[in-house]
């Protein structure tokens, strides 16, 4: 593997280029949830700073890094400042193998709109949304309060039983596009979307992401009306920060995965390749805060029930369905 | 480049394994562990074993730990300083195993073999499924039914009283 200056160069400002996206994303995508919440419950919502209240995300950072960082005397000190990066972490790596766009040629070179084509691609967003538990797990248990236990206890639980529909959704995709890598998945969509051939998967895929993001109706980590604040009752300032940017990175992150491996990613008539995919990404997000100001929050032996008894049969189902199709065909 | 990163995550696993042992907290020596795995995970990577290296992560530091870390959250453990200092009665099968493995690694390196590395290629998804469900399809079956009996048996024993 040699590398010149301009791979470098390029790698860099590709990383750069995504994190800047991502992170103004996660940052309107706040605002845009208020606003539209506030839309469905019939209120205006924030618009106070500056036009449209275009300038809320700003200010809510300066309150968040001016607020005080409290640590409880009980709490694990290690362990408690290690979990919000925990958290918002996998969220963020998981765009290093997301295409945003169809290759384009710079300086004679052929440049992927992804910064990393691993061959194991599917493999390595299953292993990050594994990660992801620790979060959520060890940011409960290092706070040592029992409204922090419990909420992250039940989100482990919820975490360990979606990722397991989540994963088995995505196995017909796999079957179908015959390879692991994100770049091929999109590839092979290019005359039908997945969504076509596997509408079930859709669902099953969709409702799994809802919960491993730990919102409405699947919050019951965090259940304000129950646990006060759940998992991260114990945290101020801007390491709630992070716990919060790290749960709307993730919508994003899932609803792009949710666009490339059912919708076919940024493929798409007439409009710009990377457009189309923001196109579908901002679907995916719009319809999160549509479902969080529609549904009531389910309770956790339902949460338990529809995970293993319902999606988790209905996946493998599919999976065999899917097998037997490709046989046959 | 790859040399200089092999090394570095070998001392990053080293030093985890070692936090991971000497821990007195189990939530905190599970980090270490989890730490200790991403690295051999970089590590199988960088080996030219991607998929493996998403094994790694995913079963032992996504599905094992995750286990053992929601048992010791329920089962909510005494708190380490309490507990008494291990003795050196506990610690001799540790060091019993310490003298077998610096046996074999000292027999390893007399004996002149070079280990080889395998020059950093990567081997594609299909060709490892191929290895393992053609030429070792037998011997996955198996280990899987054995699995499944050790699950039935689990689930059995447990259910008896």
């Amino acid at each position: 593997m040699t590398w010149d200056t301009v791979d470098i160069a390029l790698m860099l400002g590709k990383i750069v280029f995504v994190f800047a996206v991502i992170l103004t994303y996660a940052a309107y995508l706040v605002l845009a949830e208020r606003r539209i919440l506030g839309f469905l419950q019939d209120r205006i919502g924030p618009n106070r700073v500056g036009p449209w209240g275009l300038l809320q995300p700003l200010a809510d950072v300066i309150k968040m890094l001016t607020k005080e960082d409290m640590i409880p005397s009980a709490a694990d000190r290690l362990l408690f400042s290690l979990a919000p990066a925990m958290a918002a972490l996998p969220a963020i790596l998981t765009f290093a193998i997301i295409p945003l766009g169809a290759p384009v040629e710079i300086f004679g070179h052929k440049v992927t709109m992804q910064v990393a084509d691993l061959n194991v691609g599917v493999l390595y967003f299953m292993a990050l949304s594994s990660v992801a538990v620790y979060g959520v797990a060890l940011g409960g248990w290092a706070s040592n309060s029992k409204y922090a236990l419990l909420g992250s206890i039940r989100g482990l639980s919820q975490l360990i039983s979606y990722e397991l529909s989540m994963g088995l959704s995505l196995v017909p995709v796999v079957m179908l596009a015959k390879s692991l890598s994100l770049a091929d998945i999109v590839n092979a969509q290019a005359d039908m979307p997945f969504i076509v051939y596997q509408p079930l998967a859709f669902a099953i895929f969709l409702v799994s992401i809802l919960a491993e993001c730990r919102r409405i109706p699947f919050d019951l980590p965090e259940a304000e009306g129950e646990l006060v604040a759940g998992f991260h009752t114990e945290y101020s300032g801007m390491r709630f920060g992070l716990f919060f940017v790290g749960e709307y990175i993730n919508i994003i992150s899932l609803g792009s995965l949710a666009s490339l491996f059912f919708l076919g990613g940024w493929r798409g008539p007439l409009l710009p390749p990377i457009l189309w995919f923001f196109i579908k990404v901002g679907l995916f997000s719009f319809l999160f805060i549509w479902v969080r100001g529609t549904l009531p929050r389910l309770r956790y032996d339902q949460l338990m029930h529809l995970g293993w008894k319902f999606l988790t049969p209905l996946a493998l189902l599919n999976i065999l369905v899917t097998g037997w199709w490709l046989a046959l065909r | 480049m790859e040399a200089t990163v092999f090394y570095i995550l070998a001392a990053i696993l080293l030093i985890g394994t070692l936090c991971a042992i000497t821990a007195r907290q189990a939530v905190r020596a599970i980090v270490y562990l989890v730490v200790s795995f991403f690295a051999l995970a970089l590590m199988f990577y960088l080996l030219g074993a991607p998929l493996i290296a998403a094994f790694e992560v995913i079963i032992y530091a996504g599905a094992i730990m995750v286990l053992f870390l929601f048992v010791i959250m329920m089962l909510e453990l005494e708190s380490p300083e309490k507990l008494p200092k291990p003795r050196f009665s506990d610690w001799w099968p540790a060091l019993a195993l310490v003298v077998v493995v610096v046996g074999a690694l000292a027999v390893l390196l007399l004996s002149h073999v070079r280990a080889v590395p395998p020059g950093f290629t990567d081997i594609p998804v299909r060709q490892f499924a191929y290895t393992l469900f053609k030429q070792y399809g037998v011997a996955v079956e198996i280990v899987s039914m054995q699995l499944l009996f050790a699950l039935v048996g689990a689930l059995y024993l447990g259910r008896r009283k």
